[in-house]
């Protein structure tokens, strides 16, 4: 074999070379795939310079934050950030059981809405929960405004009185250093968390938390810890750590702690609904499916996923509309571009090129311009009812209303998405050569026939392409339906738009999007299996 | 198919088919063979109903048909680019005009199956045209043009997409079907080699004209003018004056005072200026004193052409004049700057129209 490379090239050497199984190898011997692929590799590392810049801006200013958004219609850390206590003592509650959450919770919660009423955080997360549960965004900024004022001393008292180590900061200092502390007293050590948050955030900085006895929240939240031990585990701390705790065992069951579900319920009667507890515990996790159950007019209630009553289903009517009115706007395209697009195929070059500038000068013409110009010819006192009611095929009491509806939609964004069906068309007409349809007509066939059976399944790719472009275009179409559709004709993304920018559900609004993008490329998934991408032809 | 007195313009001026008469017995092959611009694939146009004539009447089968539209006409025909319906397989390109007719499914398989064994692509039914090579699709595009038996079979320059050899073997392939099929074919090109191969008749035009219709041997032996002559084959043209005429024959003085003789085909009175179209393979270099025309001629250059030489001669004026020698290897090659006498007889040399 190598001998055979290493002589002379000639075409006896060549043909031997292809006719062997083992991969080709060059002159000196080195496969000749890694040889070619060595050779193309400077061209192709020349290739992606190149496009490095368009890449990198399209990564910053397009992947980046569409990635963001679509993360926002699953992310919920808010509740866990701002709940963190309530959160994990809720995780043990049984929200199907028809009894509200223990005391405990209702401590935990008194513990944590301190610190954010304190760094103004609890209102943020009404609004986060409103979202699932209308009506709870009230209820805690009431609880934010009373929680300074709420009885937290019971429990501090109570262990005071057992031993005075507990009214200075050094007996926390010890608790903190006892060796199972945090799996020990689990509330009690983010409850300390909590207090140094707030102590920084009370004094500033240069204060130490720890050299301040915490505030009686964190001392309910204790002796909630300690309840929770069984005996075995309180005589162990009474001998470990008998500083703090000698004679717990014995004191334990006389102490009380301040009942924090009764304040809770002066404050508001909100705390003891047991659907809004159900919705903090639904959304304590960092990751929910509570906006897109809500994009598809859905919500997780106690028993499952459930539809939501008929009287607040807008958004599947909303998709389903937008499909529907982008698919006769589709269809409209179809039927009066083809014609165009025809014409502009076959008439001669000078003709066309006239014409084909007549097509493109919507292009050149503001979409505002052009949206605002069908409001005028439309409305009710408008230039098309005034010349029907001249021409007396309606009365004044009858002017059509073809403004404000879908109706509008459909007329305007007919006209501005119909370039983008002629121009696909044109140019696979283009390529049609005439003598199709004369052989099909040598052969016998009608004009009617030959159109049908020659003609038109060769622009079928033409047709696709140009659906493709104004389906997907319209279905994602914002500024026309927001200016004409009034409200029978406005679209999934006018509401997307009012969550961004009004109401700042944002995590609705990704959500909705999301479902839009997954709607789109099912379709476009469809397209390609019906009809077949390849076969799309943009020029 | 006849055409009887059959004008066209497209522009109300210029007249693109003058008087076209042309009569096509059943059968035939007629070839339509000009350059581009005389005229020709108009007047197919005009027999395949894509183009209506101007004045005159087009006949088929002795019914006119100047208002019958194309697919009435029931002719076959085979364009440029083949035209193959590309969302079609090709047994689908060929059931086609079948299915028109409303011909049933076992028919229509018989006979799309027989029309593809007759250009060899049987096993090529399922296939796109664009998956054939160009040959391929040629020939496809030739069964299509046959399978619904039509009586004529019009061609519009079918071969101007092929290489040389595959043009060369598709010629005999059309003119052997043609000759099994005995179907009547109108074939249009402007390739000379194609029209003499394949036909039984040659139409040669000229600006819209029909110069001459004659089989093919005819016309190149016997060419009727100077148009003719230069555009089939190959010519040397000699110009003078006539100075006798004597039945057959004619004298006749060359521009440098040359005197020869020549067949009188197509020339004015004694006194009138004409052309002498020769052959290049008809002249003698060398020749007995025997010959009726003796001329002396200067060796400009030759060229090596394997089966023949091409010499390239300065006679009686004419520095273009060329002679082909065979290739016999008995004589010594001329070389450049010699001198010869040439000679020819005078039936080779005809006199025609003058050209200047």
């Amino acid at each position: 074999m190598s001998a055979h490379i290493q002589a002379p090239i000639s075409d006896q050497n060549l043909g031997h070379i292809a006719s062997t199984d083992q991969a080709p190898l060059t002159r000196d011997g080195k496969p000749l795939k890694t040889s070619l692929a060595k050779a193309l590799r400077r061209d192709k590392l020349r290739a992606f310079l190149l496009i490095l810049p368009l890449l990198g801006f399209i990564i910053v200013s397009f992947v980046m934050p569409i990635g963001d958004m679509l993360f926002r219609s699953v992310e919920n850390k808010i509740v866990e950030q701002i709940l963190p206590g309530t959160v994990t003592a809720l995780a043990s509650w049984d929200s199907t059981k028809d009894e509200l959450p223990s005391e405990f919770v209702f401590a935990t919660l008194a513990d944590d809405l301190m610190l954010a009423q304190e760094l103004k955080r609890h209102t943020r997360l009404g609004n986060r929960i409103n979202y699932d549960q209308p009506g709870i965004s009230s209820v805690f900024r009431k609880t934010g405004r009373r929680i300074k004022r709420f009885d937290n001393t019971a429990a501090m008292d109570a262990l005071s009185a057992m031993n005075s180590v507990w009214e200075t900061p050094a007996a926390w200092s010890s608790l903190r250093s006892l060796p199972d502390f945090s799996s020990t007293f689990p509330a009690t050590a983010q409850s300390l968390r909590n207090w140094t948050r707030y102590v920084a955030s009370e004094e500033g900085d240069d204060v130490d938390a720890t050299s301040l006895v915490p505030h009686g929240f964190t001392y309910s939240l204790l002796y909630h810890d300690l309840s929770k031990l069984d005996s075995g585990a309180l005589q162990t701390l009474e001998s470990s750590a008998a500083d703090l705790f000698a004679g717990i065992s014995a004191q334990l069951p006389t102490m009380t702690s301040e009942n924090f579900r009764q304040q809770f319920e002066d404050v508001d009667d909100g705390w003891i609904d047991l659907a809004n507890w159900q919705t903090i515990q639904r959304l304590s996790p960092p990751i929910v499916d509570s906006y897109f159950l809500a994009s598809v007019d859905a919500e997780r209630t106690a028993l499952g996923v459930e539809r939501k009553p008929t009287n607040e289903r807008i958004y599947v009517l909303l998709f389903l509309r937008t499909i529907a009115i982008s698919l006769i706007i589709t269809i409209s395209c179809i039927l009066l571009g083809y014609p165009v697009a025809y014409l502009l195929a076959t008439l001669s070059v000078r003709t066309s090129n006239m014409l084909l500038i007549l097509v493109l000068l919507p292009f050149w013409t503001s979409l505002l311009v052009r949206t605002s110009a069908w409001k005028v010819l439309l409305q009710q006192q408008g230039v098309i009812n005034d010349i029907l009611v001249w021409v007396g095929l309606i009365d004044h009491a009858g002017r059509l209303v073809m403004i404000n509806n879908m109706t509008g939609t459909i007329i305007a964004m007919t006209h501005i998405l119909l370039p983008f069906m002629i121009l696909p068309l044109y140019s696979v007409m283009k390529t049609i050569s005439p003598t199709y349809m004369r052989a099909a007509k040598s052969m016998g066939a009608s004009d009617s026939l030959a159109f049908w059976r020659i003609y038109f399944p060769n622009t079928v790719a033409g047709i696709g392409a140009g659906s493709i472009l104004v389906f997907i275009l319209s279905i994602g179409y914002y500024i026309t339906p927001e200016l004409v559709g009034g409200t029978t004709g406005v679209f999934i993304s006018n509401r997307i738009a009012y969550h961004i920018s009004s109401s700042l559900n944002w995590g609705l609004a990704s959500a909705l999007g999301a479902v839009l993008l997954v709607m789109v490329l099912a379709l476009y998934w469809a397209y390609d299996r019906v009809v077949g991408i390849d076969k799309v032809k943009l020029g | 198919m006849r055409f009887e007195h059959v004008q066209k313009s497209y522009d109300g001026a210029v007249l693109v088919v003058k008087d076209l008469n042309l009569d096509i017995a059943p059968g035939e092959f007629v070839t339509m063979l000009g350059p581009s611009g005389s005229g020709k694939t108009t007047c197919l146009m005009m027999l395949a109903g894509f183009e209506p004539a101007t004045h005159g009447e087009i006949f088929l089968n002795d019914k006119p048909i100047n208002n019958v539209p194309p697919r009435k006409r029931g002719i076959g025909m085979v364009f440029q680019n083949y035209a193959l319906f590309p969302h079609m397989s090709v047994a689908e390109n060929l059931a086609f005009p079948l299915e028109i007719r409303k011909m049933g499914k076992a028919e229509r398989e018989q006979k799309v199956k027989r029309a593809l064994d007759m250009v060899e692509l049987g096993a090529f039914g399922n296939r796109r045209p664009i998956q054939l090579s160009g040959g391929q699709q040629q020939r496809v595009a030739v069964a299509r043009a046959l399978v619904f038996d039509p009586d004529l079979v019009l061609m519009d320059e079918p071969l101007g997409a092929l290489d040389k050899q595959l043009r060369e073997q598709m010629q005999y392939e059309i003119k052997h079907i043609h000759e099994s099929l005995g179907v009547s074919v109108v074939y249009v090109t402007h390739d000379q080699t194609e029209a003499l191969t394949m036909s039984d008749r040659v139409a040669v035009f000229q600006d819209g004209v029909i110069q001459q219709l004659s089989p093919p041997d005819d016309l190149y032996e016997s060419p009727q003018n100077s148009f003719v002559a230069q555009f089939i084959g190959e010519n040397n043209k000699l110009s003078g004056v006539v100075t006798d005429i004597n039945g057959q024959h004619c004298a006749m003085t060359l521009d440098d005072g040359t005197k020869v003789s020549a067949e009188a085909v197509n020339i004015g009175a004694v006194g009138s200026r004409a052309t002498i179209s020769l052959r290049p393979e008809r002249i003698e270099l060398s020749p007995d004193q025997s010959r009726e025309n003796i001329v002396d001629g200067q060796v400009k250059e030759v060229l090596y052409l394997g089966d023949h030489l091409r010499i390239v001669m300065s006679v009686a004026g004419n520095d273009e004049f060329i002679v082909k020698l065979p290739n016999g290897g008995r004589h010594p090659s001329p070389v450049a700057g010699q001198n010869y006498s040439l000679g020819w007889s005078a039936v080779d040399a005809k006199a025609l129209d003058p050209v200047d």
